[in-house]
């Protein structure tokens, strides 16, 4: 199966999961699912780069982080991504995120992300050889 | 939920006596239906609370909880610092401060309705909702720090409302100890264009008419009559609040095998109250809580411009202002004598009863308004807290109607333009930048918020003083 994400139930907020060959590609796909709980990631242009850098203690820290601080450069740059590239060195992670400007017109987002929570928080390798990356986010 | 494990205490009120390693039971406020349609989890996370050190009475649960973060949304746990207690980031949230209030207008239905088109779209405009939206206030470093000390007076002093207002708000605008020092950069970063922004998902701006009184005695005392115009803002401290919540959830995860703390769940991050990291949360989620009713203050303001251009007999006078995701250090009678308690409201209103020493005298004889957000179909509610909540539940009560369906499962069942033509039909006029936004947040995505509200009177938490109904409703 290709590298995919899909959102799965919480009652209050929404959980995010990105499955994919390797774990910086589930981290990748994760924040692509992140990009659909605000909008349709097909109608972000990757018009710009943006560098992110995070580290943490263990695997499952370092995805809460790398989701949080994509949350922190689309609150403050007021942009949305359409595509992730991720490298995970141990416990540190580097990567850009691409995309534009917020335009309320043409995205039409529905709903601010405040960050990424502990919440049903799962990184790991499964039987299929595949990557899980997930955690629910708190909107 | 499993209620077979709950004592029954009366209609409305249940326990989970100690077991394991709670040092307190588990107190739950909801009718039968309530509690079985309540999610197993948010019992779970409520006995975990239980086993948090220096809890005091009990681990308490309001009667719209659900699964939660560490804490259940509409979790109540109070803490002493004396006996080893501690401050949990989890145990107040993302959204800091976040909270509702509601503004007299002096208008009767009669005297907006030819207006509330032109209204609706007004507000739509004049008031900056929804992702990527930015407001027009832009604060240098110092007017943040002085923001982050003076809250809603500040906000008060820069023209942003009268003083009349302040006396109508908790902590009287302005919660005090508030550290902007320990606001790292970064959160003061995320809020620099978000002063008096509205936010998103179940934030909103509502007009509404008061469509019934419950307590004509109470509803005087709080100035309401059936038929009158009310305006209630939700929302909360905005970026710098959600990156506060980010930030010490993290760093109390970190630290918490440093201060000897074994955490049944990351989320229930905590840190001793008397440990530097716990004065440190303290001192920037006070700022956050300045920050959230500067942000409603501000918000106020512009609503009263718009008002003042299409409606210029209204007045719009401050009812009250409640935040429900804090923790502040209250005094409670505990066991015959009064303790000084860190007392987490996680989705909970603080329902101070009648006489209380921190309401105005205003509002002293009929105890202090607590405001509960329905969904944008069904309608708000004004109560009021009672002597008896001191004693259940730290002087708390419900905060809203609780999400019924997720997010996904919502729009699935609904599409956004016709939740807001259904709407418009019943003469709710519905503005949002997003229409899966607007079926998101669909009425029936949410619990029955008079099942709610029935539940906390029958327990006891608070009065039912009137019932309010949306007729024009900005989402972000």
């Amino acid at each position: 199966m290709n590298d995919h994400w899909e959102h799965f139930e919480h009652r209050a907020d929404i959980g995010v999961r990105g499955i994919a060959a390797s774990e910086a590609g589930a981290f990748e796909q994760a924040a692509l699912a992140l990009t659909a709980v605000v909008c349709d990631p097909a109608a972000v242009v990757p018009r710009e780069a943006v560098p992110i850098a995070c580290d943490a203690a263990d695997d499952e820290g370092l995805f809460v982080a790398w989701l949080n601080a994509v949350v922190y450069e689309m609150a403050v740059r007021r942009m949305l991504f359409a595509r992730y590239r991720v490298r995970i060195d141990g416990r540190h992670l580097a990567a850009t995120a691409e995309g534009e400007a917020i335009d309320t017109a043409r995205h039409h987002p529905v709903v601010e992300v405040k960050g990424a929570t502990y919440t049903a928080l799962r990184v790991g390798r499964g039987d299929d050889g595949l990557w899980t990356a997930q955690t629910v986010v708190d909107v | 939920m499993d209620i077979r494990k709950l004592e029954r205490l009366d209609r409305c009120r249940w326990q989970l006596p100690c077991s394991g390693a709670m040092r307190v039971p588990v107190r739950l406020y909801a009718d039968e239906g309530l509690l079985r349609d309540m999610d197993e989890h948010a019992l779970e996370q409520a006995v975990q609370v239980a086993t948090l050190p220096g809890i005091v009475g009990a681990s308490h649960v309001m009667p719209d909880a659900h699964w939660g973060y560490g804490f259940p949304i509409g979790g109540v746990a109070a803490f002493d610092a004396d006996a080893g207690g501690v401050v949990s980031a989890g145990g107040v949230g993302f959204d800091v401060s976040c909270g509702v209030r509601c503004l007299h207008t002096g208008l009767t239905r009669a005297q907006l309705a030819p207006l509330q088109q032109r209204l609706a779209d007004a507000l739509y405009k004049h008031i900056p909702a929804g992702l990527g939206s930015t407001g027009a206030i832009r604060l240098n470093a110092t007017e943040m720090d002085a923001m982050l000390a003076g809250g809603a007076d500040w906000a008060v002093a820069q023209g942003w409302g009268e003083a009349a207002d302040l006396e109508r708000i908790e902590e009287h605008g302005r919660m005090l100890h508030a550290k902007p020092r320990f606001v790292s950069e970064q959160a003061k970063k995320r809020q620099r264009d978000e002063m008096g922004t509205l936010g998103s998902g179940n934030h909103y701006l509502e007009v509404q008419q008061v469509g019934e009184v419950f307590d004509p005695q109470l509803a005087a005392g709080f100035g309401l009559k059936v038929g009158d115009i009310v305006v209630m803002i939700h929302c909360g401290s905005r970026g710098l609040g959600h990156q506060i919540g980010t930030e010490f959830l993290r760093r109390m995860v970190d630290d918490a095998p440093r201060h000897g703390l074994t955490l049944p769940d990351r989320e229930l991050a905590c840190a001793p109250i008397a440990s530097d990291l716990g004065q440190e949360y303290l001192g920037a989620m006070r700022a956050a809580i300045n920050c959230a009713l500067a942000n409603r203050q501000i918000l106020t303001h512009l609503v009263r411009e718009v008002f003042a251009t299409l409606l210029p007999a209204a007045r719009l006078a401050l009812l009250y202002d409640v935040s429900h995701n804090t923790c502040k250090v209250e005094t409670h009678v505990v066991d015959g004598r009064p303790r000084q308690l860190h007392v987490h409201r996680k989705g909970a209103t603080r329902a101070f009863g009648p006489g209380h020493p921190e309401l105005s005298p205003a509002l002293r004889p009929f105890g202090q308004p607590v405001l509960i957000g329905g969904s944008m179909g069904t309608g708000s509610y004004v109560l009021a807290g009672t002597a008896a909540s001191e004693a259940l539940a730290f002087s708390s009560a419900c905060h809203g109607a609780g999400r019924a369906m997720s997010r996904h499962q919502a729009t699935k069942t609904w599409s956004g333009r016709a939740v807001q033509d259904e709407l418009a039909q019943r003469g709710i006029l519905v503005r949002s930048p997003s229409l899966r936004g607007i079926a998101e947040e669909a009425p029936g995505a949410y619990k029955d918020v008079s099942a709610v509200v029935d539940a906390a009177e029958a327990a006891g938490l608070a009065r039912k003083v009137a019932r309010v109904e949306p007729l024009v409703c900005v989402k972000g």
